[in-house]
């Protein structure tokens, strides 16, 4: 038997069985969109039949990374910045494990953002959730990397001087094989967009548009939101890269200014996944490399074996 | 011993084969049943500048690189030259010969590449005059006519081998064997033809010297020619470590490298990554997951990686950093070996530090002291870095390849399985007591662990403080419970090191004086040690490999039994002396300093001038080295 028995059980989940047993008083804000990303979590998760034990969720610090305290799986809340590259070495050390990574603005685009590239470049085999409420929260409300420009904080006083990052754009133009933008006001739309992004072989990044009530009061996040598939107004191919690139210019260009749009933008179901590339090129083992050091049978070789004839 | 002695230096520019070659001259010696240690020296340069690679070959034993040396092979650097005309850059391709003098012992060899360096230009360095003298014997040859005339120039390097050979009276079969082992036929037998003809060429000449290869007897057993690197690359895959990450940076790139080459064929996985806090982030996800995992740095990477250095305390992954020094601070000296990283590896990262801290001596502790790392790593749930420099990194040496042959470990620590976790029943608000305060399994302060994919085994790992399931905690009850269980750890370690008995003592047990080292020099030292003992001193010298958890009573016996102690490190700010001083709080008095840190190692005759000058209270005669007395003197 498997040493790791709860990966791949068929079975029907429920939603709360992702919700702790005895939930510790929440720390977000009332109101705070990160409550929304937790459920539409949950439930993208109860609807796939996942079992919380092969589940493993990695996050960085913030607001964003008490995710773990009130979603039931495996957990590793990181260090700032840095929740990407724990979580794709847990893949690759055990691709059974259903690996996902959540974190802020500021987390995934400001100080993770060399990770954010990195990971989307080499289409690791997970998803990625950015809490993205364009503002620290946790630190009570500086400029983060997706603040408007001309938004005034008490670290910039007189208005950001900068444009906003473009996550989307970068995802993509980064190599993510799956790119999705979704919002804490559409709960619908947002766990069936998790649950694609799971499912999806490669590395899946959803921006998810979070409000915070407490420090970003004015930011758009309160507008009402389109999904870009329901509107005839956006006709693009999401498998495109350039049509979706395209669009994703325009809806990044616009999101400070008129209509926030949201939905699928990219999807590259023919991409192999990194996991599989190093397979293929004999730099991983086909079984799951945890596995080894339960199984018995398994052949541990010495060095001396293999590598002693070169020194002698 | 000195007299029955080859110490061959080969040098030229970075790029003209000066590594490869030296490193099959040493394996050939090696062959014929010599003991071979190496020395190399190499700028921070690709191609070009002066870069040098010493084999020092003895029938009884070689531990350090020796004092100055007796042959010197100067190739010329022909990167110095602009290969499409006949214009020099200066005059760099006169180096290897120039570099190299200081250092030659009397009555010493000297070959020179005269296709190279021309007549004029050694005139000018009045070479004749300096080799009287000296007693030096030259022989000029054009090496890089032989190599032309067979093929290429760059196989002049093995011209020199010919004629190396044919001075020395050695027979050339053991290094064409290795050649053999090496190339394909055509490029085999231009080179064969090169070594051949240089030989011939030396045979005509009026051979005017007395040295020749050492008399020797085969070797006993079957010997292996590994570095320092190589002896931690292969230890922890037979530590059954099968996930490495890094970044490149010399001197750690070695060990890197290593690994990457060979994990595939042992099924095991390396990924060369954006920079090192995510290769120390890869390693702790991979161990999070089950794997047992590595990383690595040099200094500047090593900063970089302080960060999910404190989270593996924090979070209890275990992980195992190696950390190859080199000289500081910031870039410092990128190919030059240094021991001035030893505060950075114990205190780097914040809040109180609970981690495992060795320094592997030589290249067998290399070996041992990571396997150590991976087992108390695993063991314990604890970070434990394994420091050793650029010159252990780099050094080759004899050893028998029997002490390779090992069972690889393939126990993934203290993991536990479905099943103990369904008789647990410990389960805290539906979630595992990956944290427990009370967990007895014999080891100090371990709590059990699971892995993702395992039935009932949820757990949060986090760089917060926590409870006993993982969830974030402040409580202050909670809070000392578990700080306490964390530092505790090191009680147990200390234990289990003694058991193993990581510290080297060398040297009569009742010596009045004693020399203590850590890390690379500890040949050198003990090599020292002996010549001291033979002119009549009585010293005895303590290599200290564990510095934390420190072995504090071993260090002490040996302190409490010796009038002084001469504190031998390379670095500037004398840390280990300042560390041995702040773990046992006392022998201040009778700690003094021997200090070298101008980029070059100790050699054993620094050593035994440092410690004479050092007992007579004298001023150190040599500028390259550091004496600070013992305080309160």
């Amino acid at each position: 038997m498997s040493a790791f028995s709860a990966i791949g059980e068929q079975r029907e989940a429920e939603e709360d069985e992702f919700t702790p047993g005895i939930e510790p008083q929440p720390t977000w804000c009332p109101g705070c969109g990160d409550f929304a990303v937790n459920n539409a979590l949950k439930k993208a998760m109860a609807r796939l039949g996942k079992n919380p034990d092969e589940v493993l969720l990695c996050t960085g610090i913030g607001c964003s990374g008490k995710l773990n305290s009130y979603f039931e799986s495996y957990g590793f809340h990181t260090i700032h910045g840095r929740s990407l590259p724990v979580a794709r070495a847990a893949k690759l050390a055990n691709p059974g494990v259903e690996v996902v990574a959540a974190g802020g603005d500021g987390d995934g685009y400001g100080i993770g953002g060399n990770h954010f590239m990195h990971t989307a470049r080499e289409n690791h085999d997970m998803t990625y959730i950015v809490f993205n409420n364009e503002i620290f929260g946790l630190t009570k409300g500086q400029t983060s990397p997706t603040s408007p420009k001309g938004h005034k904080s008490k670290t910039q006083p007189s208005g950001s001087a900068k444009d906003p990052v473009r996550p989307l754009s970068l995802s993509l133009a980064s190599g993510a094989s799956y790119v999705a933008r979704t919002a804490a006001v559409n709960p619908n739309q947002a766990a069936d967009i998790i649950a694609e992004a799971v499912e999806h072989d490669g590395f899946a990044h959803v921006d998810f548009l979070t409000q915070c009530p407490t420090w970003n009061k004015d930011a758009r996040q309160y507008v009402p939101y389109t999904d870009v598939q329901d509107s005839d107004d956006y006709d693009f191919d999401v498998t495109d890269r350039q049509e979706a690139g395209e669009m994703m210019y325009e809806v990044e260009s616009k999101l400070y200014e008129g209509e926030v749009l949201t939905g699928r933008f990219y999807r590259d179901e023919d991409r192999r996944s990194y996991g599989e590339e190093k397979r293929a090129t004999g730099e991983m083992p086909e079984e799951p490399l945890a596995e080894r050091y339960y199984d018995e049978d398994a052949e541990w070789e010495r060095c001396a074996e293999q590598l002693i004839d070169k020194h002698t | 011993m000195t007299d029955q002695e080859l110490i061959w230096r080969i040098a030229g520019g970075s790029g003209d084969g000066i590594d490869s070659n030296s490193r099959y001259f040493a394996k050939a010696l090696m062959r014929s049943g010599l003991d071979v240690f190496t020395h190399r020296h190499y700028p921070s340069r690709i191609r070009g500048g002066h870069t040098y690679v010493e084999v020092r070959a003895t029938p009884d034993g070689a531990a350090s690189r020796g004092d100055g040396y007796n042959f010197l092979l100067a190739l010329g650097d022909s990167f110095a030259r602009n290969p499409s005309e006949d214009a020099y850059y200066g005059n760099e391709e006169l180096k290897p010969l120039t570099e190299n003098l200081d250092d030659l012992r009397e009555g010493g060899i000297i070959v020179y590449d005269s296709g190279l360096i021309d007549d004029e230009q050694v005139e000018e360095i009045n070479l004749e005059e300096r080799a009287e003298e000296n007693g030096w014997h030259v022989y000029p040859v054009d090496l890089r006519g032989i190599a032309k005339e067979h093929g290429r120039e760059i196989m002049r390097n093995n011209a020199g081998i010919g004629v190396t050979a044919a001075l020395l009276d050695m027979d050339t079969s053991e290094y064409e064997g290795i050649m053999e082992e090496m190339w394909e036929e055509d490029i085999l037998e231009a080179n064969l033809a090169v070594i051949q003809d240089g030989y011939e060429q030396a045979q005509e000449f009026d051979q005017t010297h007395d040295l020749s290869i050492p008399d020797h007897d085969g070797p006993d057993e079957e010997q292996a020619l590994v570095s320092g690197s190589d002896a931690i690359a292969y230890g922890a895959l037979d530590a059954g470590c099968r996930f490495i990450s890094g970044y490149p940076m010399t001197p750690w790139t070695d060990v890197f490298t290593i690994m990457s080459q060979n994990l595939p064929k042992f099924g095991g996985i390396s990924e060369q990554v954006e920079d090192e806090i995510a290769a120390a982030s890869l390693a702790l996800g991979a161990s999070h997951a089950g794997v047992k995992a590595m990383s690595g740095s040099s200094g500047g990477g090593f900063a970089l990686m302080s960060e999910p250095l404190g989270l593996a305390e924090m979070s209890e992954t275990p992980v195992v950093l190696v950390e190859a020094m080199r000289a500081g601070p910031s870039t410092g000296m990128p190919t030059k070996p240094e021991q001035a990283d030893l505060e950075h590896v114990l205190y780097t990262s914040q809040g109180d530090s609970s981690r495992v801290v060795l320094a592997p001596g030589d290249q067998q502790e290399c070996y041992e002291q990571i396997r150590t790392a991976f087992e108390l790593a695993y063991d314990y749930q604890i970070p434990a870095i394994l420091v050793y420099d650029q010159k252990l990194q780099g050094e080759l040496r004899n050893v028998d390849a029997s002490f390779f042959d090992r069972e690889p470990d393939a126990d993934p620590g203290s993991v536990i399985t479905e099943e103990e976790i369904a008789e647990a029943a410990e389960h805290h608000a539906g979630k595992f007591k990956r944290f427990q305060y009370d967990a007895d399994d014999g080891k100090e302060g371990v709590s059990p662990r699971s892995v993702p994919g395992q039935k009932g085994g949820r757990f949060l790992a986090t760089g917060n403080e926590h409870n006993e399931a993982g969830h974030i905690s402040e409580d202050p009850t909670n809070r000392v419970l578990q700080m306490d269980r964390r530092l505790g750890k090191l009680a147990s370690i200390r234990e289990e090191l003694d058991e193993k008995g990581n510290q080297t003592h060398h040297g009569p047990e009742e010596a009045e004086y004693g020399i203590m080292c850590w890390g690379s020099h500890q040949g050198t030292v003990f090599e020292a040690v002996d010549r001291l003992n033979d002119a009549g001193h009585s010293v005895k010298a303590i290599g200290v490999s564990d510095l934390m958890p420190y072995p504090k009573e071993e260090v002490s016996a040996f302190l409490e039994s010796v009038e002084e102690c001469l504190v031998v490190e390379m670095n500037a700010t004398a840390q280990f002396r300042g560390l041995t001083q702040k773990e046992l709080g006392r022998f201040g008095p009778k700690l003094s300093s021997l200090l070298k840190y101008n980029g070059n190692p100790f050699e054993p005759a620094e050593i035994v001038e440092g410690f004479e000058s050092s007992i007579e209270g004298e001023e150190l005669a040599v500028s390259n080295m550091k004496y600070v007395p013992a305080a309160g003197d």
